[in-house]
């Protein structure tokens, strides 16, 4: 009956825990509707042909409605509204609070694809890996105009808004691969602004997401690998080990490359020029001010998608934040090859810690 | 209201076959006393060509969107191109013909007559209108077609604000626009509450005037929320100034905010009017006094209110609250339950009457059948949890159209047809006209069913290219798009040669008991009665006619 009627209704499969309730839900309403416009329409049908004009001049009675029927005329509707209401109400309620168990993705759009993180990285541009049976939550924004993450297997669909962040969950149902479009218009390449989601079982994704982090721990990104730092490490390693944790290795580098936020390399006393046209030396006091105010002054080119740090870390480890920004260098950065695991000039300068060898 | 004196006559009754010698048509033929007129019948038809030429445009660009998707690639046109064909077929058929279709041609010409009144309260303010119609559809027509917008009709934010500039004139247009809507809103009001002739109270108003007054209501109150969004987008442009964009400092969803609480009541600037045309038409068709007129009335004022609750039903994929999404989602259903309640009445109003399956009246099958089924869906999309998987796919452009296309211009074919040998005083061809009200049922269907399954499939709207699984369906809407071209062509051609060729109409060819018919002259004299019509009945009363009402015969 579910796979009759959902070829009938060109529904895409189903493969989220979401699908099944919303297309029987749509089932429900459809037939419902069916039913009802069905029983007016014959109504109607019969009324045109029993009360056709039979002659030119024809005079008819006055007829109202009586208070039952004009009852009745608000009441049955309305039941049947309300109805589809509460159940509709409780799915919507399930699928806007995820479990705490969920795994977490980021999903960025920007104009015109889909980046993905994982917290612990990796990262990928327009393929997502997800584990079947385990729910997984998407961080959803954008870092310029407004998109719409839309999975129609999974019956999913939340918009990406620059400036903040949408939540948004699922259970994959079945290993395969389901296509993901941008839902909410977004230019010229609107329509193209495709994706991929890869449900892997749950097995085979950890096997995948272990063999992704090992690529990682290889190259640059080896700072989130706090295996390396250690833990009673001087000031600027405390900050990098705070970095690591508040994830904004996310947003910004340290070599150099411009992500979706300016970098941390030679940021310290560099002249920042800001959006709204003037520029500053970038001091502590800025610095810090960034991480409690990210608005309060926007670097020339970057979206304020940086969310305030207020109340989420200490004094001590803001103060190790700064001297760990204050620390990176490029002349602390070496060419050749380095002491120790973290060597693989992956993409041209790579970051090395000045005082990885103390 | 008294049986006994069904008859309501002015005090100089015309005859009721002639054709007036002298007319509202006729009445000074001078290209200035048709520019500079503050007749409401003028103004009037003044408005009908603007919005035709409106509605051709608009069509025109919709046969080549449908053109495009024919197949998955490109087809005929760029990317660049299609997305701002799609921005000019919204812009043009919202706010060039939509909007002030009903109630600017049928509102004007027929609200005055119906009330019994000589023009409306403020002539002059009328004649302003239109031409603050005209500027405002200028700029918009100039800065798409000259600067190019490709942001889509909504606009949405920071998309509009951090791409062309052309997006200014454009949005001026709409800010000068939104006067023309509420200089006229404003009039209809006044007009309804000072000038109806002697014996019309409230509960004896035609239902036509009801659904305008409502529509007024929302013209009046809503439209300057879309002037203030336009100006403020428009500044956040010209001046950099961080309102919605959030690279500035703004927030987008605000913006969302304030555009839907214009945008969602102006489906109801587009759909209220379309109801009060059908109520008059039903009456006169099924020669039937209507089934619960309290009932239609008050739910044109229900649909006025609750339609000012309900804009966050288009957000609720935004990142809206539950509790929010609840809200907007129980007072979007109210809409529908005051919509059902019409419906079950105009059923009911065709009981025990006497039916004549016209052109107008096969329009009403049309509007019954498109607004129920766009009604239910609408409903459906209200349902929270459903909206999730269709929100921004073609489902929703298939449910908008059967509101807006489907009863929309159900209505106003219904209402032209209807009204057409009043307006004209000539007669349309019956026969051709039921094979376009056809044409057009049918065209209709086939072009938007297939949408309502591409959404459901998860095709989202605005897509230039498709995947290849969704070709089947585009092809098939295409195909019922090419049917309703060719519906709307049969159409202008055979009213067109109406104009001239037709039969005289005679006063009253319906034989309908409307206040406007059996009051007047068809055309109309400029001053619309000989002298001051009192009326001792309610409109559409069947139960007793004079020997002597007319009919016309069918297929002439």
């Amino acid at each position: 009956m579910n796979e009759l009627l959902r070829r009938m209704l060109f529904l895409p499969e189903q493969a989220s825990t979401f699908a099944r309730d919303v297309d029987n839900l749509h089932y429900f309403v459809i037939i419902t509707t069916m039913v009802m416009s069905a029983a007016v329409g014959f109504t109607a049908l019969a009324f045109f042909w029993r009360f056709r004009r039979k002659e030119k001049n024809q005079a008819t009675p006055v007829v109202n409605p009586t208070v039952g029927l004009e009852i009745a005329f608000v009441a049955i509707p309305l039941a049947f509204f309300l109805l589809w209401f509460t159940i509709g109400f409780k799915d919507f309620s399930r699928y806007t609070n995820p479990p705490p168990n969920a795994m977490d993705v980021y999903v960025m759009g920007k104009q015109w694809m889909w980046k993905f993180a994982y917290p612990d990285g990796p990262n990928a541009i327009g393929v997502l890996h997800v584990p079947a049976n385990r729910p997984v939550r998407l961080l959803i924004t954008s870092r310029d105009v407004l998109h719409s993450f839309f999975v129609p297997a999974f019956r999913l669909k939340m918009d990406a808004v620059p400036g903040r962040y949408n939540q948004a969950w699922f259970t994959a149902t079945k290993p395969g691969r389901y296509q993901v479009f941008c839902a909410e218009y977004c230019g010229t390449q609107h329509s193209k602004m495709w994706a991929e989601v890869i449900v892997l079982a749950p097995e085979t994704f950890d096997e995948w997401i272990k063999e992704q982090r090992r690529g990682i721990a290889s190259r640059q990104d080896v700072l989130a690998d706090t295996d390396l730092v250690s833990v009673q490490g001087n000031l600027e390693e405390q900050g990098k080990r705070v970095a690591m944790t508040q994830g904004c290795f996310k947003c910004h580098t340290v070599n150099g490359d411009t992500h979706i936020a300016p970098t941390w390399l030679d940021l310290y006393q560099r002249k920042t020029k800001l959006q709204d046209g003037s520029s500053l030396i970038a001091d502590e006091a800025y610095l810090t001010e960034s991480m409690m105010d990210p608005r309060a002054k926007i670097v020339a080119g970057y979206q304020p998608v940086m969310p305030s740090y207020q109340g989420k870390i200490s004094g001590p480890e803001t103060a190790a934040l700064v001297a760990f920004i204050k620390s990176l260098h490029s002349d602390h950065l070496s060419s050749g090859p380095t002491p120790g695991p973290l060597s693989y000039p992956s993409q041209g300068t790579v970051y090395e810690p000045a005082d990885s060898n103390r | 209201m008294n049986p006994q004196t069904a008859t309501a006559e002015p005090e100089h009754a015309v005859d009721p076959d002639a054709r007036p010698a002298l007319h509202y048509l006729n009445n000074g033929t001078t290209v200035k006393s048709w520019l500079l007129t503050v007749d409401h019948k003028r103004i009037a038809l003044m408005y009908l060509v603007s919005v035709l030429l409106a509605f051709l445009l608009g069509g025109i660009f919709a046969m080549v969107i449908r053109l495009e998707l024919l197949t998955p690639g490109p087809t005929i046109i760029e990317a660049l191109t299609y997305n701002r064909m799609f921005t000019l077929h919204g812009m043009v058929m919202i706010f060039l013909f939509m909007i002030p279709a009903i109630p600017a041609v049928f509102g004007n010409f027929f609200l005055p007559i119906m009330l019994g009144a000589k023009d409306v309260a403020f002539p002059r303010w009328n004649l302003a209108s239109f031409y603050v119609y005209l500027v405002g559809a200028s700029f918009a027509l100039w800065g798409m077609i000259h600067g190019g917008v490709d942001t889509g009709w909504t606009f949405y934010t920071p998309y509009s604000t951090s791409t062309t500039d052309a997006i200014v004139p454009v949005l001026f247009g709409v800010f000068v626009i939104g006067f023309s809507s509420i200089l006229t809103g404003l009039n209809f009001i006044v007009t309804t509450h000072t000038l109806r002739a002697p014996g019309i109270t409230w509960m004896k108003m035609p239902l036509f005037v009801w659904a305008i007054y409502a529509t007024s209501i929302i013209q009046v109150l809503a439209t300057p929320v879309i002037g203030l969004v336009s100006l403020l987008v428009a500044a956040e442009h010209a001046f950099g100034f961080g309102i919605f964009d959030p690279a500035r400092g703004g927030d987008p969803i605000l913006f969302q905010h304030l555009f839907w609480f214009y945008s969602h009541p102006a489906v109801y600037i587009m759909v209220l009017p379309a109801m009060g045309v059908i109520s008059e038409v039903i009456c006169a068709f099924s020669r039937k006094n209507i089934f619960g007129y309290k009932m239609i009335a008050l739910s044109s004022i229900g649909i006025a209110l609750v339609g000012f609750f309900a804009w966050g039903h288009h957000l609720f994929t935004s990142g809206e609250s539950a509790f929010d999404a609840g809200a907007f989602s129980v007072i979007s259903m109210l809409v529908g339950v005051f919509t059902a309640i019409k419906v079950f009445n105009w059923v009911g109003t065709l009981y025990k009457g006497a039916i004549s399956f016209t052109a107008p009246f096969a329009y009403i099958c049309g509007f019954l059948f498109f607004l129920v089924f766009g009604g239910m869906t609408g409903v459906a999309l209200a349902t929270v949890s459903l909206d999730v998987h269709w929100q921004d796919t073609y489902f929703v452009v298939a449910h908008f159209h059967f509101i807006m296309v489907g009863a929309t211009i159900m209505a106003f074919l219904a209402g032209l047809h209807y009204w057409f040998p009043k307006m004209f005083g000539k007669r349309y061809p019956e026969g051709w006209a039921l094979v376009a009200a056809a044409l057009i049922v049918i065209g209709f269907n086939a072009t938007f069913i297939p949408q309502f399954l591409l959404g459901n499939a998860g095709m989202p709207r605005r897509y230039y290219e498709y995947p290849e699984r969704f070709q089947a369906l585009n092809v098939a809407s295409t195909a019922g798009a090419s049917l309703l071209a060719f519906g709307f062509i049969l159409i202008a051609i055979y009213l067109l040669l109406s104009l001239r060729y037709g039969k005289p109409a005679g006063a009253n060819p319906w034989g309908s008991k409307g206040y406007e018919w059996d009051t007047t002259s068809s055309p109309p004299d400029t001053h619309n009665f000989h002298g001051q019509p009192v009326y001792t009945r309610g409109p559409h009363e069947y139960n007793e006619l004079p020997d002597d009402l007319k009919e016309v015969d069918h297929a002439s």
